[in-house]
């Protein structure tokens, strides 16, 4: 037995885990040169790249919230509507004349608020799966924003309510010129995307999250507090939609009924495209991000060669079919049966 | 060696209800320190209920658990497991996407302060699981490989290690050789025979006469959800043990 595990340590077997780990970065960095090479004068210009990351600013925070459900084997289908429900709060708020502060706290909070529901009802009501309770909840949470806002969308917000969605940060000391500088959201992303790798990666919670996916009696049997743990996760879930609700408002200075229709679809793609396996206990904070910037860099690059966005649904949803069908060929050879 | 060491765990008249059906009735059980005991009985004879009673995953519907002669409620695993009561459940109750060591601290991890939050202490986990593995003999190829990656056999040794690496009392296995392949049996019934020795009290619920009669020093049959018949190893024979689980004395 001990010859055949030797003989199985050849090159192609130890590179594995690191395919496993950073392949996506790999699939991303081919795109960036091949879009360079498409477009090389648009693509890597300040402009374009900085604008890459605006766009994905609030999207990536949906993804990270939903890639930590699915990391439980979880779903949740409500982070559009929360968000959407939380921008719509924070218009309110913001017309009725609240302090800057109140209203940027707001939509973190209503958002954490509904996660919190999330978690509740798939633990206390034990619905069969949390795709029901989530179900309900878009629809629930989508209508109630519609309800306070009566349909309408809600505009004008402060420049402090706008500046981590809107703001930039000045480069000219470092020579460069005014064009160029770095998006207050580009900052955010890569702080909360920080934040939670140390907490998912560091932290005891952040490894029950995992175990549980990877099995959840076997969680129970540890005397981890299975229920509670999923609450924390829909709540957190909640609190980052909450943070692109806030991102959103920034970028569109304005509370719309439509915002955040079909993004919890985008933010699935994205965990899936980053190699978050939906049986749960597997995917990175950083196959999720780099999952966030393959789509926007898909939709930015067929966007400046002027093509019809029919195709990039095509091409977003072959891409999301060949990314689990590897997943299914890793885990035929990783795992014994 | 039985009566004569220090009694670890005393059921008594453990009563289990499911709704209307009546899973365990009245159920009596010792286990003494360096003693294992063989639990036998069909399927649907009330094992794994009363092992479930026992770890405090369900709560009994009448009677009482001792432990070292004081009597406990169990709330919750968690409250078995500070006692020193430890499980090694059927299916193993090991998440296969995380490493070994993980798996063996897996809601104990120990943690390190930085500042005012709490890390993992992953070199300690690393230490203790290597130093853990090497006292109970187990191979592996190095404490951060997956529990996926294993064999029936290694996991099952894994599961093990999991329930003594907390200086465990009473160690309760569940069907410890069902899954595994025959060159692999006499590797869990050598660490069952090694965990004795040092003083643990074993519970080995089981098909295989050949486990029982290996391992065990005295085995109890159940017989539809009640004490059937109990007896000393050496006082007893296969072809009686096995009549026992068929409810013929």
């Amino acid at each position: 037995m001990d010859d055949k595990e030797k003989k199985q340590d050849t090159l192609y077997v130890k590179l594995i885990p690191y395919f496993e780990k950073y392949g996506i970065l790999l699939l991303l960095v081919i795109m960036i040169l091949v879009m360079h090479i498409l477009q090389p004068d648009v693509f890597l210009s300040w402009r374009n790249v900085t604008n890459v990351f605006k766009q994905i600013s609030w999207q990536s925070m949906l993804a990270l919230g939903v890639f930590m459900v699915i990391v439980t084997a979880g779903i949740d289908l409500s982070v559009g509507s929360i968000m959407m429900l939380s921008l719509m709060i924070l218009a309110i708020v913001a017309k009725a004349g609240a302090p800057w502060f109140v209203v940027v706290l707001v939509p973190l909070f209503a958002g954490f608020l509904c996660g919190l529901i999330n978690g509740l009802g798939i633990t206390l009501l034990r619905m069969p799966h949390p795709f029901i309770m989530t179900l309900g909840t878009l629809y629930i949470f989508r209508g109630t924003g519609n309800l306070i806002s009566g349909g309408t969308p809600i505009s004008g917000f402060t420049d402090e309510v706008r500046y981590l969605g809107h703001g930039r940060i000045d480069l000219t000391w470092l020579g460069l010129e005014k064009s160029q500088y770095l998006p207050v959201s580009l900052v955010l992303i890569a702080v909360v995307y920080f934040v939670f790798w140390v907490f998912l990666n560091h932290s005891r919670t952040g490894k029950w999250i995992y175990a549980i996916g990877g099995n959840p009696s076997a969680a129970r049997a540890s005397g981890i507090n299975v229920n509670k743990i999923l609450i924390i996760v829909y709540s957190l879930c909640g609190f980052l939609s909450g943070i692109g609700a806030l991102i959103l408002a920034g970028r569109t200075d304005s509370g719309y009924p439509n915002a955040g229709l079909q993004s919890e679809l985008d933010a699935i793609a994205a965990c899936i495209i980053g190699g978050a396996s939906f049986f749960g206990g597997r995917g990175t904070v950083l196959g999720v991000f780099a999952g966030v910037m393959i789509m926007g860099i898909l939709r930015n690059g067929l966007n400046l060669m002027d093509v019809s966005s029919f195709w990039q649904q095509v091409l977003i949803g072959s891409i999301i079919v060949l990314a689990v069908y590897v997943d299914v060929l890793r885990r035929d050879f990783g795992t014994r049966k | 060696m039985t009566s004569t060491n220090k009694l670890l765990l005393e059921a008594k008249g453990i009563t289990k209800y499911f709704g209307t059906i009546t899973a365990l009735e009245n159920v009596n059980l010792k286990v003494h320190e360096g003693e294992c005991l063989g639990v036998v009985g069909d399927n649907g004879a009330g094992k794994s209920t009363l092992m479930k009673v026992l770890s405090g995953l369900y709560k009994p519907s009448a009677g009482a658990l001792f432990f070292e002669g004081k009597e406990h409620v169990l709330d919750s695993p968690k409250d078995s497991q500070n006692l020193g009561l430890e499980m090694v459940y059927q299916d193993l109750a090991l998440a296969g996407n995380l490493p070994i060591g993980e798996n063996i601290f897996l809601g104990r991890e120990p943690t390190k302060n930085i500042g005012l939050l709490k890390f993992l202490d992953f070199k300690k986990i690393q230490e203790m699981t290597s130093a853990h593995l090497e006292k109970l003999k187990i191979n592996v190829k190095s404490a951060d490989q997956k529990v996926e990656e294993l064999s029936g056999g290694q996991r099952q040794a894994v599961a093990i290690a999991r329930s003594t690496a907390f200086n465990a009392k009473v160690v309760i296995m569940d069907e410890p050789t069902a899954a595994l392949a025959i060159k692999e049996v006499g590797k869990v019934l050598d660490l069952i025979n090694k965990l004795k020795s040092t003083g643990v009290g074993v519970i080995v619920i089981s098909h295989r006469m050949d486990d029982i009669f290996t391992v065990c020093d005295r085995v109890m049959a159940l017989f539809q959800g009640t004490n059937f018949a109990e007896s000393q190893l050496d006082k007893t024979s296969r072809d009686e043990v096995i009549g026992w689980i068929m409810g013929k004395k």
